[in-house]
């Protein structure tokens, strides 16, 4: 069973941090709220673990009511908050046990589902979690909300701050998690993960831009998009800017996106306009639209 | 750019007992120079970087930043940079213009100069609504933008940016190395450190550090072709995994 979210509202003070939010997630979806800090991430996260009441709306987890079953929801869902939440004074092996023994488990009945992951940080087992690295309490903190095997994981940043070799090794072991039939709901700023999830919300400011599969969202990009390259990529954005037909203007690696807001636009036009801004090495072509384009044409 | 060197690292080295955290780097990075300095969590990155501003002493080697020897001259580096982490930017709970003050207090400029940095950066950034705010207020991406100006306030030589852009929404994100094009077009040198590739891709030279060394260090172009790579995230993936 999945999560099911209807026009759920939440303010703090005079801050809307979640405004009249709705979707659905698949039993057995790997799911992602892709968006940056402030987005109001964090908050839906906590209503859907039962640890913040909404103002409006409702939502179930794992077919269970938010409201009336937290109790209940608490034994199926298991959460990794954005912040690292075990106890730094005690090992690697105690926070386990901790976890394990509160839920009425242990290591041993459910070690097969962590067994991938805690492999990893096992030969450390007595040290103290304070005393681990980064991508070390990464690996617990995902161990630590495995252990009761739920039927439902929560995931607020997980990869924020990580490099991107053990980005991707903790997105391959998601995707074995969810194999072994887990629905995960997981939420990122970076706009790369977006495309292994099997859907993603777009969000910021407390509101969905766009919700559907990420090869749907990337093929509604309503403009086409060129790459363009000069000799000096800080008066290539300057011009660009400046240029009284562009819509947008975006540096993207070594090219910067450009779109136009005339539909019979000619690239040659503007490599005449480039040149005459003393640019050189000036290169035009269309490009694929990514995540990011597409986000940041809905966010404009 | 010009051929100045702004800093000059020849075997550097960091030891915490028998663990060596960086390993005899040596490098150059020139004025007005875009510099990424890329590794895996863990690398090295921040020892190295602690070196590099005069808070951490090198076990061997050496480095002078900004004409100044990191051993002996730690003080004078410390006038001649400024620095920016994504961990420690302003005070939450001075407003706006209460940060500027203070931190162009700490880094020595006289109230009239204050008084104009203050009016000059306020002006660029459009904070004029926002200028008597509690920083704490005001949504990360200004925060970052803001700390970025405040770095520059005492106009230092060179600029170290820590993980600037973590977590901040894409549009923000291009607008901050806008800003950072403009500060290395106007003569500051740049160094920052990123674990989004696509910046990578913005600067002049990359290097890469791997268990304390530097495994790579080239523009991003030649370090694509030496991998036969189509992306500088790919170049990492190849380089930090080995």
């Amino acid at each position: 069973m999945g999560i099911s979210v209807s026009n759920i509202s939440k303010s703090y003070k005079d801050v809307k941090a979640l405004q009249n939010i709705s979707f659905e997630v698949k039993p057995n979806e790997l799911f992602g709220l892709i968006g940056p800090d402030g987005a109001g991430k964090t908050t839906l996260f906590r209503i859907l673990t039962t640890l913040l009441i909404a103002n409006e709306g409702e939502a179930t987890v794992a077919g269970l009511d938010v409201l009336k079953d937290f109790k209940e929801i608490r034994k199926h869902v298991g959460y990794m908050p954005g912040r690292f939440s075990l106890y730094q004074d005690l090992t690697i092996e105690e926070n386990l046990n901790f976890f394990a023994t509160i839920f009425g488990t242990s290591i041993e009945e459910n070690y097969d589902l962590i067994k991938d992951i805690y492999v990893q940080i096992e030969p450390f087992k007595d040290r103290r979690a304070g005393k681990l690295s980064g991508g070390m309490k990464q690996k617990l903190a995902l161990s630590c909300a495995l252990i009761h095997k739920p039927k439902v994981l929560f995931l607020d940043e997980p990869t924020t701050g990580v490099d991107p070799v053990s980005r991707k090794e903790f997105w391959e072991m998601l995707k074995r998690l969810q194999q072994k039939g887990i629905t995960i709901l997981v939420s990122t700023p970076y706009m790369d993960e977006a495309a292994l999830c099997d859907r993603i919300a777009l969000i910021q400011d407390g509101e969905i831009l766009q919700i559907d599969t990420p090869e749907n969202i990337v093929k509604q990009y309503p403009k086409t998009i060129y790459d363009v390259s000069a000799n000096n990529m800080y008066q290539l954005i300057n011009s660009l800017k400046a240029y009284q037909h562009k819509h947008s203007v975006y540096p993207f690696g070594e090219f910067v996106h450009y779109t136009d807001t005339r539909s019979d636009f000619n690239p040659k036009e503007l490599k005449t306009y480039l040149e005459a801004q003393n640019l050189s090495n000036i290169s035009i072509e269309r490009t694929q639209a990514t995540i990011e384009d597409s986000f940041m044409e809905l966010a404009k | 750019m010009n051929n100045t060197n702004v800093i000059q690292a020849e075997g550097l080295t960091k030891m915490f007992g028998d663990f060596t955290a960086v390993n005899a780097i040596t490098f150059e990075v020139k004025k007005g120079e875009i510099f990424g300095f890329l590794g895996a969590n863990g690398a090295g990155k921040t020892t190295a970087i602690k070196m590099l501003i005069g808070i951490s002493n090198p076990t061997s080697g050496q480095a002078h930043v900004a004409g100044f020897d990191v051993s002996t001259q730690a003080e004078d580096i410390k006038k001649n940079i400024g620095y920016m982490s994504q961990k420690f930017a302003l005070y939450d709970d001075l407003t706006v213009k209460e940060n500027i003050t203070f931190f162009g207090g700490i880094y020595g400029l006289t109230k009239i100069k204050i008084k104009e940095k203050t009016k000059e950066l306020i002006e660029d950034l459009g904070l004029e609504e926002v200028a008597n705010q509690l920083v704490g207020s005001l949504p990360l991406g200004w925060k970052q933008k803001i700390s970025f100006s405040v770095a520059l306030l005492h106009e230092p030589k060179i600029v170290f940016l820590d993980e600037p852009t973590g977590g901040v929404d894409p549009i923000t994100r291009r607008q901050f190395w806008e800003m950072i094009y403009r500060a290395a077009h106007q003569g500051t040198t740049i160094f920052v450190t990123t674990h989004y590739m696509d910046e990578a891709e913005y600067c002049d030279r990359v290097s890469i550090m791997v268990n304390g060394k530097i495994e790579a260090l080239d523009t991003p172009k030649e370090l694509k072709k030496q991998f036969q790579v189509d992306s500088m995230n790919d170049v990492f993936l190849k380089l930090a995994r080995g």
